[in-house]
């Protein structure tokens, strides 16, 4: 029996999830919930920074340089939704003590998933991630399209945990381990079932990183979940889900790679060209960042498919990157309300910059920076992509990578226009609420500012791939 | 040594300004007057600084001067900046056309006008940095960096079409780049760095010469521009507000004739020689099939913009013809253009500012009301089209003559398009100042204020100066393109 305070930050969040649960009984103060729940993942960074490295529990939970660095950035996405959610949660009808209870469980979910090694505990913090996501798509009940968005979620998740379980299964049985480590060891490296279970665990895990062919509830999803938990998704599961893939791929197929490498090769360029053009033609914003974040997830693929120490290094900087990022456009997306409705239209944005200048142009320049030009952080985040491709002779997937991206800055471009070049409408709220200027500002100027000193991100991931190389 | 970081002042003083600006509240006319002053003389400031950089550099020193070199990103791409006797001129040009292009604006920016300076000094910082980066991710990110600003400056600013233009500006700029950012990545792989001065020395092999200077020239092509890839200059020209069209004939287009000298056929002796003659082919195309267009034009703007293109078809032909005289004469050519277009184009904002069309129909017989107008026009007109005595003959002449001594069908060519920017240009200025003053509403035109006399006396004094005495010019620029030859001849043999 192995000592249980190797999971400390983990027992810590599932605890305060059940007291805050318990709490939320009797208090009937929202906005405390909230914020215990807030301080409990502060404490949980530091305690997952203060975390000694090892392999636990027969070697099915790993505690790393990578999985610590995967866990902060998740904390970061939660606290960043619990702070709009207090903003929101009013005029959103989202007001419900569960709201922070669910993050925290679904961040317990996720901590799990960027540990595992170990088909079981992987499909564990998939589940528990995944079912508080459900709940959290569909949290607000009198709008049609978040019901909506929590089926179709829920349906499509269910169905994407079977893909996965099905390759779990035979995965097992064609090697004999749910180990990752052991898996490597012992399977048989002819047998075609391994193969068709890692198309199964890999369609499924494609699923939650939304990436294409697996894509289809993203747009859906995005628009129709209350603005906090579209955020959420954008944030946090889909990098959760990236460390998982990278373990998994990495861990147990390390040697296999030939045979994985072209399914991820395929759904990267499938990924960044389907984005490119599909936001296009988008009308709704949250529908558009729906299909910037395939995209997205389809450069950082290009980091997995490179099976290169440079390509994981580049895939980690440009989730950091990614994460900012977001951020920032989210806070913005939940700032715009007038007359305490909020509107979600490209359209209603025209003429932004009469209104709110110094917001404007730092939303342009995010816009900018998601399009990957210099000198934002987006640009870097491509540039190590790149390198790292290049690097491992993908020279077709770094042009179609380029190409997919002077594309998509069309898109992002048109944002720039309708908040510049438009006539301006009327005036809206804009961001004068404190809780979502306390966020976009700094991860604004961390966007602008990221070249000036890039080395402690780059280092940061240089850290993180010692698990693996 | 200088230990004074005088480059890298040189770059930060806008963005000081810009700060400085931000605090600045804009909401009267007091307040947006305070903007513009403080703009103009922060952009003063750093055109006395670059001065004092002309004056302090060693015109015997054929290497980079002033150079700067800290970490940056990691080993290879550091920040490493530095001038030699080609990039410090440009520099100095463009430290002196946006002090201009901010008190050209003066009246004609009617709204935004905090938005607009600060859009210009980031301008200015990029273009900046563009000259004096000796890294080649350093200079991308100045190169593209460039584009944001740009493109806010086109389509807030512009005119009515401006939203096509300006999109069709960056995306054209955008999609040549992204392969050069390719390029420059697989350079950083093969040669471990991205230091420009450590890859002048560095052999590619010839079929890594071929693809690596594919891809800058789609990147260069697109921005110089060359035919036929010159098609979003006009509209962005026509769309732009003025100082914007100033900036980007003046500053913008030679970024790439630099990145050409510098990095095609410095990186890259071989594959430039290989496609010489293709260049030579489009430059010839573009000098005479823009100038007949040109001729056609309805459009001051357009005119103007047309004849860039052919001009700076003369500048691409003088660089690849890999001789000290094309060089220079390309370099001395991008420098008077610099001048005499950003001249031109003001010329044409004169104008506008006061009847608000750009339709050269619609002038006529300006010379009888706006006669010191005239006089400064029949300059720049003479200038463009290569009178001796002004700046754009000098370049022009050096440009052929090193293409003579080249293939004398080119040279024969070239010399053609001469003509043609004598027809167009003369028919423009007969068509707007000379005649009879006929039409009722230009019966009320002003001559120029002595705002507008402030802005042309400098630019006036540069090209007949340029034009009579090129030795200063051309002491600063030759020892190093003299070094670039050798290097490039040093190679090939």
């Amino acid at each position: 029996m192995e000592n249980i305070l190797h999971i400390i930050p983990e027992i810590f969040i599932f605890c305060s999830a059940l007291i805050l649960l318990i709490l939320g009984l009797f208090i009937k103060n929202i906005k405390l919930i909230n914020n215990l729940a807030i301080l409990s993942l502060l404490i949980a960074v530091a305690l997952v920074i203060n975390q000694p490295y090892q392999s636990i529990y027969l070697n099915s939970y790993v505690i790393d340089e990578f999985s610590s660095l995967f866990k902060i950035m998740i904390f970061i996405g939660s606290i960043v939704t619990l702070v709009m959610f207090v903003s929101s949660r009013e005029d959103l009808h989202i007001n419900l003590y569960e709201f922070p209870i669910l993050i925290l469980l679904s961040t317990l979910g996720m901590m799990v998933m960027v540990s595992a090694n170990d088909l079981l505990a992987m499909f564990i913090g998939l589940e528990l991630q995944s079912l508080s996501l459900y709940v959290l798509a569909a949290l607000n009940r009198n709008s049609l399209l978040s019901s909506e968005a929590g089926i179709k979620y829920f349906i499509l998740g269910a169905l994407s945990s079977g893909l996965l379980l099905f390759g779990i299964s035979y995965i097992y049985g064609f090697s004999g381990n749910t180990n990752f480590n052991l898996i490597a060891v012992n399977y048989n490296s002819e047998s075609l079932g391994l193969l068709i279970g890692i198309v199964f665990v890999l369609a499924g895990l494609a699923f939650k990183v939304s990436a294409v062919p697996f894509h289809m509830w993203t747009p859906d999803v995005y628009q129709g979940a209350p603005t906090p938990i579209t955020a959420f998704f954008a944030l946090a599961p889909k990098i959760a889900a990236m460390g998982l893939l990278v373990r998994f791929l990495f861990n147990s197929f390390g040697e296999l790679y030939l045979d994985w490498q072209q399914i991820i090769f395929f759904i990267s360029i499938a990924s960044m060209i389907l984005a490119a053009f599909a936001a296009i033609a988008q009308t709704n914003i949250k529908r558009l960042m729906a299909y910037s974040s395939i995209g997205h997830i389809g450069y950082a693929l290009i980091g997995v498919a490179c099976v290169s120490s440079e390509g994981l290094r580049s895939l980690l900087i440009y989730l950091m990157i990614y994460l900012v990022m977001n951020v920032s456009v989210f806070t913005v997306i939940l700032s715009l309300k007038r007359n305490d409705a909020y509107f979600e239209n490209i359209s209603d944005l025209s003429g932004m910059y009469k209104n709110h200048p110094f917001a404007t142009i730092l939303v342009a320049l995010m816009m900018f920076s998601l399009a990957g030009i210099p000198p934002l952080a987006g640009f870097f985040g491509k540039f190590y992509i790149f390198v790292a491709a290049l690097e491992s002779n993908m020279v077709f997937l770094a042009v179609v990578g380029i190409i997919a991206s002077v594309i998509s800055a069309f898109y992002y471009l048109r944002i720039v226009k309708i908040m510049y070049f438009d006539e301006p409408k009327e005036e809206f709220d804009g961001l004068n609420i404190r809780s979502l200027q306390v966020l976009f500002y700094p991860s604004s100027f961390l966007v602008i500012l990221f070249f000036s000193y890039p080395a402690p991100i780059i280092q940061l991931s240089e850290y993180a791939i010692k698990s693996f190389y | 040594m200088n230990e004074l970081p005088i480059l890298s002042i040189l770059i930060l003083l806008p963005i000081v300004g810009i700060f400085f600006m931000t605090l600045i509240r804009n909401n009267n006319d007091q307040s947006s007057n305070n903007l513009k002053h403080t703009a103009l003389w922060i952009s003063f400031l750093n055109f006395l600084i670059s001065l004092y950089l002309l004056f302090s550099f060693n015109q015997q020193d054929a290497d980079f001067q002033f150079e700067e070199r800290y970490f940056w990103i990691e080993y290879g791409i550091s920040y490493h900046l530095g001038v030699d006797g080609i990039s410090i001129l440009f520099i100095v040009l463009t430290t002196m056309l946006v002090p201009i292009c901010i008190l050209a604006s003066y009246d004609s920016i009617k709204f935004s006008v905090k938005e607009y300076l600060i859009a210009f000094l980031a301008l200015e910082t990029f273009m900046i940095g563009v000259f004096c980066s000796l890294d080649l991710v350093l200079f991308y990110l100045f190169f593209e960096g460039g584009l944001i600003p740009m493109f806010l400056i086109i389509g807030i600013w512009g005119g009515e079409r401006r939203v096509y233009s300006t999109f069709k500006f960056f995306l054209y700029t955008l999609a040549g780049s992204v392969f050069m950012l390719l390029a420059i990545i697989y350079i950083f792989i093969t040669a471990g760095t991205t230091d420009v001065s450590y890859l002048l020395d560095y052999n590619f092999t010839r079929n890594e010469q071929i693809v690596l200077w594919l891809a800058f020239f789609a990147s260069f092509m697109v921005k110089i521009p060359m035919w036929p890839f010159h098609t979003w200059l006009p509209d962005a020209h026509v769309e732009a507000p003025t100082a914007g069209s100033v900036i980007l004939a003046g500053v913008l287009l030679k970024m790439a004739g630099y990145g050409f000298i510098r990095f095609s056929i410095g990186f890259f002796p071989e594959a430039s020689e290989l496609f010489a003659p293709l260049i030579f082919t489009l430059s010839i195309v573009a000098i005479i099939v823009t100038s007949l267009i040109a001729l056609v034009q309805e459009d001051m703007k357009k005119l103007i913009a047309y004849s860039s293109v052919a001009h700076m078809g003369f500048v691409t032909l003088g660089i690849f013809t890999f001789t000290v005289q094309g060089i220079e004469g390309s370099v001395i050519q991008m420098i008077s253009h610099g001048i005499v277009s950003a001249a031109l184009f003001l010329c044409v904002g004169v104008v506008y500012d006061r009847l608000h069309t750009r339709e050269i129909s619609r002038y006529g017989g300006l010379v009888s009301k706006m006669p010191m107008y005239a006089f400064t026009f029949m300059i720049f007109i003479l200038a463009s089209l290569g009178l001796p005595g002004t700046s754009g003959f000098v370049g022009e002449f050096l440009v052929l003559l090193s293409i003579f001594s080249i293939n004398t069908y080119f040279a024969v060519f070239a010399t053609t398009g001469v003509v043609l920017a004598a027809t167009y240009s003369l028919w423009l200025y007969r068509r707007m100042i000379f005649g009879a003053l006929i039409k009722d509403d230009l019966s009320e035109m002003l001559d120029l204020t002595r705002r507008e006399i402030i802005i042309f006396v400098p630019l006036i004094t540069l090209t007949i100066f340029i034009g009579i005495y090129p030795k200063p010019v051309i002491d600063i620029i030759e020892p190093s393109t003299k070094k670039i030859v050798s290097q490039v001849n040093g190679k090939l043999n």
